[in-house]
C-alpha cells in the first residue's frame, strides 16, 4: 500500500498510456468490424469465409505479431501505432462475428417494414439495422474492450508504456507490491471502460430500457 | 386507380402464389381481397409497392406502369399499413408516424407537428406521444401503424390484415375508426383479411380468392351475399351456416333467426 501512495503519478501516467493504447485500437475494431461483418452477413457465400479468416486472426501469438507487424506497416516495434495496429487485428478477430451476428438477429419483418416505407438500403442499414443490432453489437464490443485492454499490457514487453510496464518492472526490480499493482488497476480499467460501455448502450439504445 | 393486369408470381422454389389475376380497385373507394390463408394475398398486395415484382403481367397506378416508376419513391407515395404493425422499434411514437415525411425531407418540427395531428385523427393520446412501440398495446400500436401509412397524405393505402392481432372488441372499435376515416379522406383503400365479416363491413368491393389468387368472385357485399357465384363463395360466407338466415312472423312482427335458430332481431316495419 505505502508503494502505491508513494507512486500515484505513476500508475497514473501509466494507467492514461494504457488508454491510451486500448481505446484507438477498440474504436478502430469496431470501425472495421462492422463493414466487414455486414459483406458476411449480407453476401451468404462469403460469411463461412470471412468468419474464419476473421477468427484466425486471433490464433496468431502475440509477441511475435508485435515485432513482426513494424515488417508489414513501416513502424518501428516500440511505436505506439505497432501497438495499436496489433491490438486492432485481434479486436477484428473478435468483432467480426458479433457484427454478422447482431445483424442477422435483426427481425425480417422490421427491415421488410422499412423497406415498404420508402427506405433506401444505406439508409434502412444506419438508420433502422444497424440501431437494432445495437445491444449484440454492444455485447460483442464489450468483449472486444476487456480484451485488448488486457492484452495491452503484453506490450510492455517490448518497452511501450503502459500499466504491463508495472509488472515487468515489478518483477525485474522484485517489488511484488508494484506488480500486484499492475494486475489490480489492469482490472480496475477494465471494468471501468466496461462500465463506460453499458451505460453508453443505455443512452443510445434507450428503447430497450424498459419503463412499464 | 389500382389496376393488375394478369399478373403472376412464380417464387424462385417454384411456389405458384399468384397464377393469372386481373382486378380494377376505384379510385377513393376500399376494395377488400378476403381468402384463406397462403391463397396469395400478400404477394399481390406487395405487387403494388414494388415489394414483390410479378413474374408475368403489370401492375398499373392510374396511367402509370409501377414497373418503371423508382421504388424508393414509390413506396413513399402509398401508406402501407402491416400486419403487427411493423413499427420500428428504436424509435418513439411520434418518429415512426413521421418516418415517411422525415425520409423525403419534411422539418422535424413539420413532421412532429403533422404527427401529433395524426394521433388525433386514429384516436391516439398526445401523451403516448414519446413512448417506445414496445410500451403500447396492440391496439395502439395498430393505430400508430395507420397513423404512421396516413402521413405522407398518400393516395393509396395498402392494408395487410391490419387489425388480425388485436382482440375483437379492439377490432371492431379499429373497424369503425376506419369507416370513419375514409368517410372524410377517400382514399383508394386495397385490404386484405381472412374475415369474411370484416370484408362485409369494410369493402366498397369485395374479392374472393381460392389458392393461387384465383378469383372466386369479385363485387359488392350485397352481390356477393345475394348471387353467390358458386358452392365455394356460398361456403366461403357462411350461407348454408351462421349466415343463412330465416324469417319467421311472431303475432304481428317479424324476426330474423341465424342458421342455428337462434333470435337476431327484428325486422322494421316498412311502409
Ligand atoms: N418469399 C417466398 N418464397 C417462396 N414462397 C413464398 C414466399 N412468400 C410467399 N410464398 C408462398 O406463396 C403463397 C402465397 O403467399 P402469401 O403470403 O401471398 O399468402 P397470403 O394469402 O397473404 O396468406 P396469409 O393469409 O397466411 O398471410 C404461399 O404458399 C406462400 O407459402
Ligand atoms: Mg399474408
Amino acid at each position: 500500500m505505502t508503494w502505491v501512495l508513494a507512486n500515484l503519478g505513476l500508475i497514473a501516467e501509466r494507467s492514461w498510456s494504457h488508454l491510451g493504447l486500448a481505446v484507438p485500437a477498440i474504436v478502430a475494431a469496431f470501425a472495421l468490424s462492422v463493414p466487414i461483418g455486414w459483406f458476411a452477413q449480407r453476401f451468404r457465400w462469403s460469411r463461412a469465409a470471412v468468419l474464419s479468416l476473421a477468427g484466425l486472426l486471433y490464433a496468431i501469438p502475440s509477441l511475435p505479431l508485435f515485432i513482426l507487424l513494424p515488417t508489414v506497416i513501416g513502424t518501428s516495434v516500440r511505436d505506439r501505432l505497432n501497438v495499436i495496429a496489433a491490438l486492432t487485428l485481434y479486436g477484428v478477430a473478435l468483432m467480426v462475428r458479433s457484427v454478422a451476428d447482431a445483424l442477422d438477429a435483426v427481425g425480417q419483418e422490421v427491415v421488410g417494414a422499412a423497406t415498404a416505407l420508402g427506405y433506401p438500403a444505406w439508409r434502412r442499414f444506419l438508420g433502422v439495422e444497424l440501431p437494432l443490432a445495437g445491444p449484440i453489437l454492444l455485447a460483442g464490443l464489450r468483449v472486444v474492450a476487456v480484451s485488448t485492454i488486457s492484452l495491452v499490457t503484453v506490450s510492455a514487453l517490448l518497452g511501450v508504456s503502459s500499466l504491463g510496464m508495472l509488472f515487468t518492472d515489478g518483477f525485474q526490480r522484485g517489488i511484488i507490491a508494484e506488480v500486484i499493482t499492475g494486475i489490480v488497476a489492469t482490472v480496475v480499467l477494465a471494468l471501468a471502460v466496461d462500465g463506460l460501455l453499458v451505460l453508453g448502450g443505455q443512452i443510445l439504445m434507450p428503447w430497450t430500457r424498459r419503463t412499464r | 386507380m389500382i389496376e393488375f393486369r394478369s399478373v403472376g408470381k412464380t417464387y424462385p422454389d417454384g411456389t405458384i402464389a399468384v397464377a393469372d389475376f386481373s382486378l380494377i380497385a376505384p379510385s377513393g373507394r376500399t376494395t377488400v381481397l378476403v381468402g384463406s390463408s397462403g391463397c396469395g394475398k400478400t404477394t399481390l398486395l406487395r405487387m403494388v409497392n414494388r415489394m414483390v415484382s410479378p413474374t408475368s403481367g403489370s401492375v398499373w397506378i392510374d396511367d402509370l406502369d409501377v414497373a418503371t416508376t423508382d421504388p424508393v419513391a414509390l413506396r413513399r407515395r402509398i401508406g402501407y399499413v402491416m400486419q403487427n404493425a411493423g413499427l420500428l422499434p428504436h424509435r418513439k411514437v411520434i418518429d415512426n408516424i413521421a418516418t415517411v415525411p422525415r425520409l423525403t425531407g419534411v422539418s422535424k418540427a413539420a413532421a412532429h407537428v403533422r404527427a401529433l395531428e395524426l394521433m388525433d385523427l386514429v384516436g391516439l393520446d398526445r401523451a403516448m406521444a414519446g413512448r417506445y412501440p414496445g410500451q403500447l398495446s396492440g391496439g395502439q400500436q395498430q393505430r400508430v401503424g395507420v397513423a404512421r401509412g396516413l402521413a405522407a397524405d398518400p393516395n393509396i393505402l395498402l392494408m395487410d390484415e391490419p387489425f388480425g392481432a388485436v382482440d375483437p372488441i379492439v377490432r371492431a372499435e379499429l373497424q369503425q375508426e376506419l369507416l370513419r376515416l375514409q368517410r372524410e379522406l377517400h382514399k383508394t383503400i386495397l385490404f386484405i383479411t381472412h374475415d369474411i365479416s370484416e370484408a362485409l363491413l369494410l369493402g366498397d368491393q369485395i374479392v374472393i380468392l381460392r389458392r393461387g389468387a384465383d378469383i372466386a368472385q369479385a363485387g359488392s357485399g350485397l352481390e356477393i351475399i345475394a348471387r353467390p357465384a358458386d358452392e365455394f363463395v356460398a361456403e366461403f360466407v357462411g350461407l348454408g351456416g351462421e349466415r343463412q338466415l330465416d324469417i319467421r312472423r311472431v303475432g304481428d312482427v317479424e324476426i330474423v333467426l341465424d342458421g342455428s335458430g337462434r333470435p337476431l332481431g327484428q325486422v322494421s316495419a316498412r311502409s
